[in-house]
């Protein structure tokens, strides 16, 4: 399979992505231009981490009307996996491809830790490799990544299975202290209804070797290759 | 009619007029005084320093480029370097926290991507005052968030660095900013015109009023009027910079320029004077042409103009149109406004008219150099210091004390603002000692520290400039890196007193024997003088940025204890010394004394031991105690190592109880290994001459200190992490109670 990754102006996990899906995962992946109109035959485009646009207006705002998004809209409205991590999940909210809204962190400063996410839903092309209940040990770094969405909303996710990850302690209780930003229900990553878009905060990227302290991160790299390639 | 006011209004002496008007061959515009001011400030030409500075050894093997550049090169093999620099950025950040902090980011990113490197991490050195004031907490809270915004937002993890507090640093803040980068040897560019006829081309955000005057403003003191400086402190905007760091970064991978040079200090002056000058040759340049952000602006504004994410490109005229392309990508404007001629002059044109026409040399090369009259003050009384101060009662009570103080508590509160991952190359996460960084491709890392003790340096300037050095190294040892290169940002007060250039001789000496004993070179680094406000000056501060190279990544050791039942060895020992210490500061209220004695010759014996037992794989932790003593030191090791591992440490000697465990004797490491390797690491330190000892053995849930057996503090692991690691964020909490 080939992996295509976006690269927006300000995104800056962008080589850090590439780098774990050449060189770790070992796929081809393409980079590919916000202002091109060509998905380069990429099986799943992952929308990476960063400050698109600065960030400025809101997180995610203004990448949405990058041209490559009416591509990656398409892809994704067709069945396309779509993966949006940290910035790249904010961006799909901004699209519409997921429901919600991200606010600022609850003590309104920026994050940057190894936090542990459980395991919600296994069923999922992101998740398949992984097990329901499974804690990983993953880091986020992020101003914005307090998970809002209206009740009703909320309900329908919840009853879909879309809750793919949530922020919980090292043992997958959920606390009020491991839910370190706020976020409603403690989502840190949800998929759409169909289960071929998913968002996550935590960065899967930054945990897929082990001399950057833990090789969790791989099960939503390795998931998509299962989903893919079997 | 320049009149003796203009000239005290841009900071030049009637001396120095006479010699513009001589080397210029005439009197001078009021534009042309601008540019002199600012070329002439103590911050671009080191007028005050030089002299001094000349000590340092600048000179090795490894060495591409030394001072004078944008930043410091070294090679660290397999046809890769390392350009790095450290920068201050005091006086717009007391002015302006957030601001002042963030452009100190970009301005010291640019200076190393303006050498072809890309930036891969930044580390900070800050000083505040006292957290009990709230003008104290808020400056820090600001400070903090614009590093914060501007290394995140671009995209450059902030690994490490220091901070400390102190009384002193009240009314004037430190903040001094490094950053890395890496390149490849054949690829470096430098700040030069080359050939006449060549073209040069504006790149980066348009020019405003902003700034104007900041390298000026960084060369006096602050008084009363300080507050409505504010507008002299520029605006960073992180994203434009993150655009134009790639676009500089890929006309550069296709060798599409010659010379570049970012507008930092004193902006579009410093760079048309100085890259022509450094290729003996001229620029003529339409200021029309220049993109401005507001109208009306006049030829002194533009020139002046310390706006931020700017940058001056020189390239071959057939050149042009591929460059702009480049730059059109990232959206980014590439403005031709002028071109590099043979006669070595700085010629502006302004809506027809000649407005600036003044040689380059004269503005770069030929400030006049200053030979500040300096006094030296009396050493401090250094024997016997302990008896004269009460043993506490309580000890356990003088360690949670020290444990709370916010130069020694935990430092995650900052760090965790910080992107400190991004880029994954982080192999050593933020927290304690010095920061270490994979090279991908390779099995080899880089290993980078900040250090400075300023009290030190206030009680014996010598003592504190050879330790910055000697602590700096150690912490790389401790990581099981050898240094390679330094970098320096020294803060001090008004250079026109005597005792404040007393100071500065007196650590530059310092800084210089040291770095002599460890054979590396400094390859630049930073003056930052007239950290006085209202008439008082800082503690001199020297902070040593020092980037270490790691042979094996798999081998590097990390200061937590990673196992019950290990041994805890003290290389080096523990002398009679309270001088100068935390411990005095915090539980006795006094900052006095001298400051612990270094021998250079024990160091170096110390952190060779240490490395050998690393390469040999004989350790399994290893950190130097600090401020805070051996009893912060080991507290550290438990509180970063595997959950909640205690230890017991029994001490010996007929010293007093305080100054064993608080004293900060210099040349020592704390180290554990598996009881099996413990007589390995003991015959290794006799080897190099090194006294060590078995002092105590990790396990429990307590950190446990006695005397021969006595017991001196017992306190679970749990309740003194706690004391330390809300400390700082309880000055936060309270903080946000008031204001509610």
């Amino acid at each position: 399979m080939k992996f295509g990754v976006v690269v927006f102006p300000g995104s800056n996990c962008d080589f850090d992505t590439v780098h774990a899906l050449r060189e770790v995962i070992g796929r081809p992946t393409e980079i590919l231009w916000h202002k091109d109109h060509d998905l380069r035959g990429a099986d799943c485009v992952v929308l990476p981490g960063g400050f698109s646009y600065g960030d400025y207006l809101r997180s995610g705002a203004i990448a949405r009307f990058s041209p490559l998004m009416q591509e990656v809209r398409e892809f994704a409205e067709k069945g396309g996996l779509v993966l949006g991590i940290c910035n790249g999940f904010q961006v799909l909210l901004e699209l519409g491809l997921l429901p919600g809204a991200m606010l600022r962190n609850k003590h309104l400063k920026f994050l940057c830790r190894f936090v542990t996410i459980r395991v919600e839903n296994a069923g999922t092309r992101f998740t398949n490799a992984g097990r329901r209940g499974q804690v990983l040990r993953i880091p986020i770094a992020h101003f914005d990544g307090n998970y809002y969405a209206d009740p009703a909303t909320l309900e329908d996710i919840e009853r879909n299975g879309q809750v793919v990850f949530r922020y919980c302690d090292p043992a997958g209780g959920l606390t009020e202290e491991a839910n370190v930003n706020g976020s409603l229900h403690a989502i840190a990553g949800l998929t759409n209804q169909r289960g071929n878009v998913m968002g996550m905060m935590p960065h899967p990227e930054r945990a897929s070797e082990a001399i950057l302290g833990s090789v969790d991160g791989r099960v939503v790299f390795e998931s998509i290759l299962q989903a893919v390639e079997s | 009619m320049i009149d003796p006011k203009i000239l005290s209004q841009h900071n030049l002496t009637p001396g120095e007029y006479d010699l513009i008007v001589r080397l210029v061959g005439r009197e001078p515009n009021l534009t042309e005084i601008g540019i002199f001011s600012a070329m002439w400030s103590e911050h671009c030409s080191y007028k005050s320093s030089k002299i001094h500075l000349k000590k340092l050894p600048t000179g090795g093997k490894n060495v591409v480029q030394g001072p004078g550049e944008n930043a410091g090169i070294i090679d660290i093999g397999d046809g890769q370097v390392v350009v790095f620099k450290i920068e201050s950025h005091n006086h717009p950040s007391f002015i302006e926290p957030f601001q002042g902090a963030a452009t100190g980011v970009g301005g010291i990113l640019r200076d190393i991507f303006t050498m072809g490197a890309r930036p891969i991490a930044l580390l900070d050195s800050l000083r505040f005052g006292p957290l009990e004031n709230p003008k104290n907490r808020s400056i820090m809270d600001g400070v903090v968030a614009g590093i914060s915004a501007y290394g995140n937002a671009i995209g450059v993890p902030t690994v490490g660095g220091e901070v400390y507090f102190g009384e002193g640093y009240s009314l004037n803040p430190l903040v001094n900013v490094f950053c890395l980068g890496l390149a490849d040897k054949d690829k470096i560019f430098y700040a030069r015109t080359e050939d006449a006829g060549n073209a040069i081309l504006y790149v980066g955000a348009k020019t405003g009023r902003d700034g104007i005057h900041g390298a000026s403003m960084a060369s006096q003191e602050f008084g009363e009027d300080t507050e409505t400086k504010r507008p002299n402190v520029q605006v960073g905007d992180p994203f434009k910079e993150k655009l134009l760091l790639e676009a500089c970064l890929e006309v550069m991978d296709r060798n599409l320029i010659v010379g570049i040079q970012d507008m930092g200090a004193a902006g579009l002056t410093c760079s048309t004077t100085e890259m022509p000058a450094k290729s003996g040759r001229g620029v003529e340049i339409d200021l029309d042409l220049v993109p401005q952000r507001e109208s009306g602006m006049t030829p002194y504004e533009i020139m002046l103009s310390e706006s931020q994410e700017r940058m001056l490109i020189a390239c071959k005229p057939e050149r042009v149109k591929d460059v702009q392309a480049a730059f059109a990508k990232w959206d980014l404007d590439a403005v031709a406004i002028g071109r590099v001629t043979g006669d070595g002059k700085l010629r502006c044109s302004f809506k027809g008219e000649i407005v600036v026409d003044i040689p380059v040399s004269a503005v770069v090369d030929l400030c006049p150099m200053y030979k500040r009259p300096w006094r030296t003050a009396e050493a401090a009384p250094r024997p016997a210091d302990s008896g004269r101060y009460p043993l506490p009662a309580d000890l356990g009570g003088a360690f949670k004390k020290l444990l709370a103080s916010p130069t020694i508590a935990d430092k995650e509160w900052i760090y965790r603002q910080y992107d400190h991952m991004v880029l994954i190359n982080t192999a050593l996460l933020p927290g304690v000692g010095a920061a270490v960084l994979r090279i991908k491709g390779t099995s080899k890392g880089l290993a980078m520290t900040l250090d400075g003790n300023g009290l030190y340096t206030q009680l014996d300037p010598g003592a504190g400039g050879r330790i910055a050095v000697a602590e700096a190294c150690r912490n790389l040892a401790c990581v099981g890196a050898r240094p390679v290169g330094v970098t320096n940002c020294l803060n001090f007060g008004n250079p026109e007193k005597p005792e404040v250039m007393g100071q500065f001789k007196e650590v530059v000496e310092g800084m210089s024997e040291a770095c002599r004993t460890f054979e590396i070179a400094v390859t630049g680094g930073n003056v930052s003088f007239y950290n006085d406000t209202e008439g008082v000056s800082i503690y001199p501060t020297p902070v040593l940025g020092i980037v270490g190279l790691v042979d094996d990544t798999a081998k590097v050791v990390t200061p937590g204890f990673k196992a019950e039942g290990e041994a805890i060895i003290l290389l080096g020992e523990t002398r009679d010394e309270l001088g100068a210490t935390e411990y005095l500061k915090v539980v006795h209220r006094r900052e006095e004394g001298a400051p612990p004695a270094i021998d250079l010759g024990r160091e170096k014996s110390v952190q060779e031991a240490c490395l050998e037992a690393i390469k040999s794989g004989l350790l399994r932790s290893a950190h130097d105690p600090s401020e805070g003593g051996l009893a912060v030191c080991a507290a550290e090791c438990a509180f970063h190592g595997a959950a909640g591992i205690g230890f017991a440490i029994d001490l010996q000697g007929g010293l007093r109880p305080d100054v064993l465990l608080f004293g900060e004797s210099q040349s020592r490491i704390l180290v554990t290994a598996r009881p099996e390797d413990t007589p390995k690491v003991l015959g290794l330190a006799k080897k190099h001459g090194v006294p060590a000892a078995v002092i105590g053995r990790t396990g429990g849930t307590n950190l446990r200190f006695s005397l021969e057996g006595r017991t001196l503090i017992d306190l679970p692991v749990a309740e003194a992490r706690a004391h330390w690691m809300n400390a700082i964020p309880d000055y936060f909490r309270v903080a946000e109670e008031t204001n509610a």
